[in-house]
């Protein structure tokens, strides 16, 4: 099960998902590639999941036993190699080959390339349905493992989420919880614009889903969330995850734009200029947005 | 004559040859490995008699799982129990898989590299009178260019049992092509059958010109076949169960012996046997080649037969293919 965090570990967790924001930065510079928001925005999540939720060994990535994390919207692969990084699956230092030829750090996650990918992903809506097969299997086995599938509000527009959701309503699937990363934003501008998914609570309810909702970039309402979650046998729950793309950089928070492009290759609106944007971007975070002086790194 | 080492069926030319549905082959070899195997599972996406899926979701249900009408779930479900040990297998009409999952199964299968084996049902137009949109036509071309995946066209339903059972044991995606009609048996228990080989099933002294066939297809080529030996035309003809990987050794020493090829498939003629062995022999050894198939067309409703004769597939049409590419060689 998954434990109450309490407040030493939480202050803990807010330092690593803040040293996450900065790899990530840092990474995507030197990929010249990829995108910005979703991986700062999913920072907190990620965090909660890697050091403190899930049943896993950095050492022994194919643990039978292990829980499993499947991250359906592939192109947020940054914040996931950043955290894996930062947990010990693989040398800090190799993020920086993030798109890189010869990399096992593909530009959207290839299963058979990274031990601890659980899938391969990028095209999206298909992550829940993959998520799905793995609760079966373990259902099969008699597993206790527990299967999480974060998912992106927009690919809630595909058709193949909801033929997913529908499958799980039906067959009870009661080991997998899927997140969805609520943002507000894709790639042509915010959701509810280009096309919309309010309410999306009502949406998972008629499929007979469980549905939560939590501050997606507030850790111990997050963990609290998936506590609750963990907690439900009748239904497949869903937490939609309210967050903030570009979470950690004023310059970036709720901008589409930083959807999908890194640091310091456009001028955007709003934005220092061009070859700037990296070194403010890391700045507001070893500061956590002006709020502290930071003596660490 | 037909190659004795084959053991094929000895009653293959007689009117009133047993036929039968390859797709019943699907369903005898599915509910064998279910038996065998504990970790075999099967997902249908509302087509399980049909497909004949019924007799292992009867045995086993808690080992089924129907997807209702959304094959891209399917696929994708399918995937999450391969790599997770399970060795599913998906079937649905070719159209709808791999035709309408086509991305679904590139991503979270092939690429993926997931233990899941697709059974394409109604390939061909031999489908019938369900018409155009239900007959698949173009699966074998968008199947084959997977990297990695294997493709099998069973000429039977005996052949088709032996291509199910085969798929369990092999590490990785398969693609099994089968089919709606009753169509004639021509193997029987004793015939080889191999994922990689391609067999002779017609064999002459001195032949001038090799058919490669596949599917239910081999049974008009073989007909073909025989009546060209009247004419005093003697070929050979292989049936090409197994379209990837193509049998390279196979195939080219038949075209040492003759030196033309004509391609026989209830497919279109771009992309499918035709194009597999075009790329084979452009490379290794130029030869003609005259294409049987759909020509860059849709079909229609109709009875199997008719269909055949009216698009140009039967074994008429094969005959004269084979005048045709005789008459092209030394050109």
């Amino acid at each position: 099960m998954v434990d109450e965090l309490h407040e030493k570990k939480l202050k803990d967790l807010e330092i690593k998902a803040n040293r996450i924001r900065q790899l990530i930065i840092e990474t995507l510079v030197a990929a010249g590639s990829g995108h910005s928001a979703g991986p700062l925005g999913m920072a907190d999540i990620f965090t909660a999941f890697y050091f403190h939720i899930l049943n896993h060994d950095p050492k022994n990535p194919f643990f039978e036993d292990r829980d499993r994390l499947v991250l359906s919207n592939g192109h947020i692969c940054p914040v996931r190699y950043a955290t894996m990084a930062l947990a010990g699956y693989f040398p800090v230092e190799e993020l920086k080959t993030l798109r890189k030829l010869n990399s096992r750090l593909q530009g959207h996650p290839h299963r058979t390339s990274l031990p601890g990918v659980e899938t391969t992903s990028g095209p999206l809506g298909e992550g829940i349905s993959q998520s799905i097969g793995m609760a079966l299997a373990a259902r099969l086995n008699n597993k206790k493992y527990h299967i999480y599938c974060i998912a992106s509000d927009g690919e809630q527009q595909e058709g193949n989420t909801w033929e997913a959701v529908m499958f799980a309503g039906k067959d009870k699937i009661n080991n997998l919880t899927v997140v969805i990363d609520r943002n507000n934003i894709q790639i042509d501008g915010f959701t509810e614009n280009v096309m919309p998914l309010e309410s999306l609570k009502a949406k998972y309810e008629a499929f007979n889903w469980e549905v939560l909702e939590a501050d997606g970039n507030n850790i111990r309402a997050f963990v609290d969330a998936v506590r609750e979650a963990r907690a439900v046998f009748e239904k497949p729950t869903v937490i939609i995850a309210h967050t903030i793309p570009g979470k950690g950089v004023d310059f970036m928070e709720n901008r589409f734009e930083w959807h999908g492009i890194p640091p310091d290759t456009q001028e955007v609106k709003g934005a220092p200029p061009k070859g700037e944007q990296a070194k403010k971007a890391l700045e507001e975070l070893k500061t956590l947005q002006g709020k502290v002086e930071s003596e660490h790194q | 004559m037909l190659n004795p080492d084959l053991k094929l069926n000895p009653k293959l030319f007689d009117p009133d040859v047993e036929v039968k549905p390859t797709r019943h082959g699907y369903g005898d070899g599915l509910l064998e490995l279910g038996e065998q195997n504990p970790n075999v599972v099967a997902l249908s996406a509302d087509l399980t008699e049909s497909t004949q899926a019924h007799k292992f979701a009867e045995k086993f249900p808690d080992r089924f799982f129907e997807c209702g009408v959304a094959e891209q779930n399917m696929a994708a479900i399918a995937a999450g129990l391969g790599v997770s040990g399970k060795i599913p297998f998906i079937s649905s009409y070719a159209v709808f898989s791999p035709g309408k999952n086509w991305e679904t199964i590139r991503t979270t299968i092939i690429y993926n590299h997931a233990n899941v084996k697709i059974a394409g049902h109604h390939a061909g137009i031999m489908t019938g009178p369900d018409g155009a949109t239900h007959q698949a036509t173009e699966d074998i071309a968008i199947t084959r260019c997977w990297p990695g995946i294997k493709v099998i066209a069973p000429c039977d339903s005996i052949e088709a049992k032996k291509a199910t059972i085969a798929a369990a044991s092999i590490d990785g995606p398969i693609y099994l092509r089968f089919t709606r009609d009753k169509t004639p048996t021509m193997t029987t228990q004793d015939s080889p059958f191999e994922i990689g080989r391609t067999f002779e099933f017609w064999i002459s002294d001195k032949p001038v010109a090799t058919i490669f066939s596949t599917g239910y297809m081999t049974y008009y080529a073989l007909l073909a076949a025989k009546e060209l030996e009247q004419e005093n035309i003697s070929i050979n003809v292989a049936n090409v169960a197994s379209i990837k990987p193509i049998d390279e050794q196979t195939i080219l020493s038949l075209i040492d012996k003759t030196g033309a090829a004509v391609t026989v498939e209830d497919h279109q003629v771009t992309g499918g046997l035709g194009g597999a062995l075009a790329e084979l022999l452009a490379k290794k050894k130029p030869t003609p080649i005259e294409f049987v198939g759909l020509q860059d067309t849709f079909a229609e409703s109709g009875k199997p037969l008719e269909l055949i004769e009216k698009y140009g597939m039967g074994k008429g049409s094969i005959k004269e293919a084979v005048k045709k590419v005789i008459s092209r060689k030394d050109l």
